[in-house]
């Protein structure tokens, strides 16, 4: 897999995710998180359950995966939608290649306003402790990759992309993953959660899973849904208004 | 010099079929695509441009196999027909982005070369969402000559351009055909296909319904027996005297009025019928084809 980057579709990606209504949720979503915390920070105090609970309950579970779900789709499903993808694969360049350059547009997305704002957010709730908003913030990028990594598939694979995203979110990863204790062995959210508490070790966010099959389930989720995603590509079919 | 090759290809979804063991070998010069709305053109364009892989037979341009196969673009222009571009670029940046797409070493000197090919110098710096049909059209040639290809596939270029903008883009393919590039345009015009192409493909229903110069297409497509309701003065009289001539094939009375003809020489029957309803004193009332429209031309060359 030649996992080399262009720069023009960087560029066209990022004018696509920016370009459309949508962006503005990148810019919403950390405000919510950012302004909630000082709320809780204020009416709670520096207190570590309380900054716990809101980076993790509404940050972790919340606002990163929706972060990652309207950057990759931004960045891939209307292309697909509208078949101007066509443009892009009418060259000789490798699938891969314009894969891993669409994702590395929403992987900035998910740094910018997701695994910063987490930062943000852990050091307005735990200034005592900064670990946390950096266990935070680590285990936000990590979870967030992987979570654009299954979003590109999905949007390769269907074009229901962002609603059947949304739902996979809600009822995986909130609801059941909530209720269930074994989805935390497939749940990107549960292996974002124990890669956070391997930094900030006073956390304790998911019970019973080792940091190192977190580690390894987040980096086979990235590179299997990436080398699918451009296989996928490769073989895209596209006909006309017939 | 670039020949594509389509050997005995089919193509279904399902169980619908929408090309049916098609061959045909497209060589240097223009090729017309020509066939009713649905016969498969675009099934057909797809297949040839790598977009979609044959169900059965093979499609290769220069022996290579064109699924999945994208070094293929360095020599394959494509202009798709969906209207979708990137509407927030300007047209001089949608050209750009694809000249560095190739990897072109200088992709603004290549770009303002095709810009200037397509005469969209002038609005090169507005941003596409602004571009009429014809325009978008037009940007979208540039961006397919942009690395200069030897193969260039068109899906119905003339839709929405103004008899100006479709004189000039019938110039351009001439032009490139005349330089020995292998262009392939699809359209369900006849008129529109013979200005520009020498050879012309058939498609009807997914099938290759008939292949050959203009002049042959033409040919098969006005020699057949032509249908026409007359409503005359005496219908009865002038039955009888129409099949006099060698040009009328059958008449029939209908019941409703009226008197059908089938003629089997249109350029004759068309000379010959005012001229006996004049020698006879009998005067015609309405003269209509039955079976003029493309799709019962197609439907003939299908059942020929």
């Amino acid at each position: 897999m030649n996992t080399t980057v262009s720069p023009t579709i960087v560029r066209l990606g990022a004018r696509s995710v920016f370009g459309r209504r949508r962006g503005v949720l990148l810019f919403l979503l950390p405000l919510v998180l950012i302004g909630l915390s000082v709320l809780v920070r204020a009416l709670v105090g520096e207190d570590l359950t309380a900054a716990s609970d809101t980076l993790y309950g509404l940050g972790m579970v919340v606002i990163v995966p929706l972060v990652a779900l309207v950057a990759t789709t931004g960045v891939l499903a209307p292309e697909i939608d509208d078949g101007s993808i066509s443009y892009l694969l009418a060259k000789p360049i490798s699938r891969h290649v314009i894969v891993v350059s669409k994702l590395a547009v929403a992987a900035a997305c998910v740094l910018v306003f997701g695994a910063l704002p987490m930062l943000i957010a852990g050091l307005v709730l735990m200034l005592e402790q900064p670990e946390v908003g950096l266990g935070f913030a680590l285990g936000s990028l990590a979870g967030g990759l992987a979570y654009c990594a299954l979003f590109s598939l999905l949007s390769v694979l269907t074009r229901h992309a962002v609603v059947i995203g949304l739902v996979y979110l809600l009822i995986w990863e909130g609801l059941l993953g909530g209720l269930l204790d074994g989805i935390r062995w497939l749940s990107i959210t549960r292996w974002a959660g124990t890669i956070t508490e391997e930094v900030a070790s006073d956390l304790s966010l998911v019970t019973d899973l080792g940091p190192t099959y977190a580690i390894v389930a987040t980096l086979v989720v990235i590179v299997v849904c990436t080398w699918l995603t451009g296989r996928r590509l490769r073989g895209f079919n596209l006909t006309g208004d017939e | 010099m670039s020949t594509l090759e389509l050997d005995h290809v089919s193509r279904w979804y399902r169980n619908v079929v929408a090309v049916n063991d098609v061959s045909m070998t497209i060589g240097p010069g223009v090729t017309g695509l020509l066939g009713p709305n649905g016969a498969g053109k675009s099934t057909l364009i797809a297949l040839m441009s790598g977009f979609l892989a044959p169900s059965a037979g093979t499609v290769t341009l220069d022996g290579q196999p064109l699924w999945r196969n994208e070094h293929v673009y360095r020599t394959i222009g494509l202009v798709p027909e969906r209207e979708a571009l990137f509407d927030y670029l300007t047209g001089r940046q949608f050209v750009v982005a694809n000249a560095e797409l190739h990897g072109l070493s200088d992709p603004g000197a290549a770009s303002q070369a095709s810009i200037a090919l397509v005469e969209m110098s002038d609005a090169q710096d507005r941003v596409i969402s602004t571009y009429s049909k014809g325009m978008r059209q037009r940007i979208k040639m540039a961006s397919a000559l942009v690395h200069d290809p030897t193969v260039l596939l068109l899906d119905e270029p003339f839709n929405g351009m103004d008899p100006r903008q479709r004189m000039h883009l019938m110039d351009l393919l001439r032009r490139m055909g005349g330089e020995g590039r292998t262009v392939l345009f699809s359209s369900h015009i006849l008129e529109e296909v013979e200005q520009v192409a020498r050879q012309i493909e058939v498609v009807v229903a997914g099938r290759h319904a008939a292949s050959g110069d203009f002049g042959a297409i033409r040919r098969l497509m006005t020699d057949r027996p032509n249908r026409f309701v007359l409503r005359t003065a005496d219908d009865r009289a002038m039955a009888s005297i129409l099949l006099t001539d060698a040009s009328v094939r059958g008449t029939r009375l209908r019941t409703e009025g009226g008197l059908e003809v089938e003629a089997s020489d249109f350029g004759r029957f068309s000379e010959v019928l005012p001229r006996l309803a004049r020698e006879h004193g009998i005067r015609l009332l309405e003269v209509t084809p039955t079976d003029e429209s493309l799709e019962s031309v197609f439907a003939y060359l299908v059942s020929a």
